[in-house]
């Protein structure tokens, strides 16, 4: 790896970044592991899990913009995708996990009745 | 720096994926284990990255990519089974 | 007049999502000349056409701008929910106060709805599950819910009157 050449300033944020965004995924990924029923356990990846691989993206995009010279946007992209179809999946599972009539964790307020 | 904060990063992730892997053989029903699958793929890409930055290629975005592609598809086609049991209408 | 307006249909029924097309054709090969801004135009303007068929309603964006405050918003509204979530996931679980609630929609224009309902998603420890499109509501679930009444009014405050105006 060939870093030497950056500012410790920039590389400073770069290891911010990479660093923050794994705590928040493992969080994320902590949340699905813990947490007690379906519908709790989706909070964590959509939310947690995104944001955390976000950051590490834009770590990337940093360090190879920084690296090469010129702009590398390449990351930008995958972490568009990623923000746009988190919801939906998220949405797509909750579906299938109401049509399977899962029941909330006991203390789950409104539990519709289908 | 960066040196020393991407192995730490590796880490964290693949013990995320080991989090995600229990989840997955505990289930306790099939919707949890494609949540599991979903966030998994999620970490794999984070994985890949620090890798690519680790080696200093710039490459392995396409890879990135297309990981992200198929788990966003395959989510969505599990689940549209589980809820009309069939993936296209 | 007519004719005028008919082809601009068929050529570019949905020009922000052409524009948008090619910005993203830029981005993926990631080289910024003016071969590749042709070739992404070509694309933006080949794809809506070839796929119009299949698209259900053309929602209409009236006003870029407060798009894009709103997207600005959503960035900030992420990383505050994110760090909530994250606390009351490393709290211990009896904590929680989890619930489901309906949300009353407002807004009837599809492409509309799913932008808020991923809005739901991504922000304040929701998750939206079911779109009852005979109700015209959407069934969302709380991680932790406090006050329903209120929930509902935030969510309506923050984000569906800035996309009533946008859609408008």
């Amino acid at each position: 790896m060939n870093s030497l050449d950056m500012s410790w300033i920039m590389q400073l944020v770069i290891a911010l970044f990479l660093l923050v965004g794994a705590v928040v995924a493992l969080i994320g990924s902590w949340g699905l592991a813990k947490l007690p029923d379906f519908y709790t356990r989706l909070h964590g990846p959509t939310k947690a899990s995104t944001l955390g691989v976000g950051c590490t993206l834009i770590g990337s995009l940093l360090f190879f913009s920084h690296q090469q010279d010129g702009v590398s946007v390449q990351e930008a992209l995958v972490t568009i995708f990623l923000f746009a179809t988190a919801p939906v999946s998220a949405h797509m599972m909750g579906k299938a996990a109401l049509r399977r009539r899962l029941r909330g964790v006991a203390g789950t307020r409104n539990m519709p009745k289908e | 720096m960066i040196a020393l904060v991407i192995p730490i990063a590796m880490t964290l992730f693949a013990v995320a994926a080991l989090l995600n892997l229990y989840r997955l053989a505990a289930g306790p029903d099939i919707v949890d284990r494609i949540l599991a699958l979903d966030t998994l793929m999620i970490n794999s890409i984070a994985l890949i990255v620090l890798a690519d930055i680790q080696m200093g290629l710039g490459v392995l975005f396409e890879l990135a990519l297309l990981i992200a592609l198929m788990g966003f598809v395959g989510t969505v086609a599990m689940s549209k089974y589980l809820l009309r049991g069939d993936v296209i209408e | 007049m007519m004719p005028l307006i008919r082809a601009r249909r068929f050529w570019l029924p949905h020009p922000l999502f052409s524009l948008f097309l090619a910005l993203l054709w830029l981005l993926m090969v990631n080289d910024v000349s003016m071969a590749n801004a042709l070739l992404g135009l070509a694309l933006g303007v080949a794809i809506p056409m070839v796929t119009h068929g299949f698209w259900a309603e053309e929602a209409r964006i009236r006003r870029p701008l407060p798009l894009l405050r709103y997207l600005l918003v959503l960035l900030l509204d992420i990383l505050r929910s994110n760090l909530v979530v994250a606390l009351r996931i490393l709290r211990p679980a009896r904590h929680l106060k989890p619930a489901f609630f309906i949300y009353p929609l407002t807004l009837d224009d599809d492409f509309a709805i799913t932008i808020l309902a991923s809005t739901i998603s991504l922000t304040p420890g929701t998750v939206s599950l079911h779109h009852d499109a005979e109700a015209n509501t959407l069934l969302v679930h709380a991680l932790h819910l406090e006050n329903e009444t209120e929930a509902i009014e935030e969510i309506h405050r923050r984000y569906e009157r800035p996309l009533q105006e946008i859609f408008r």
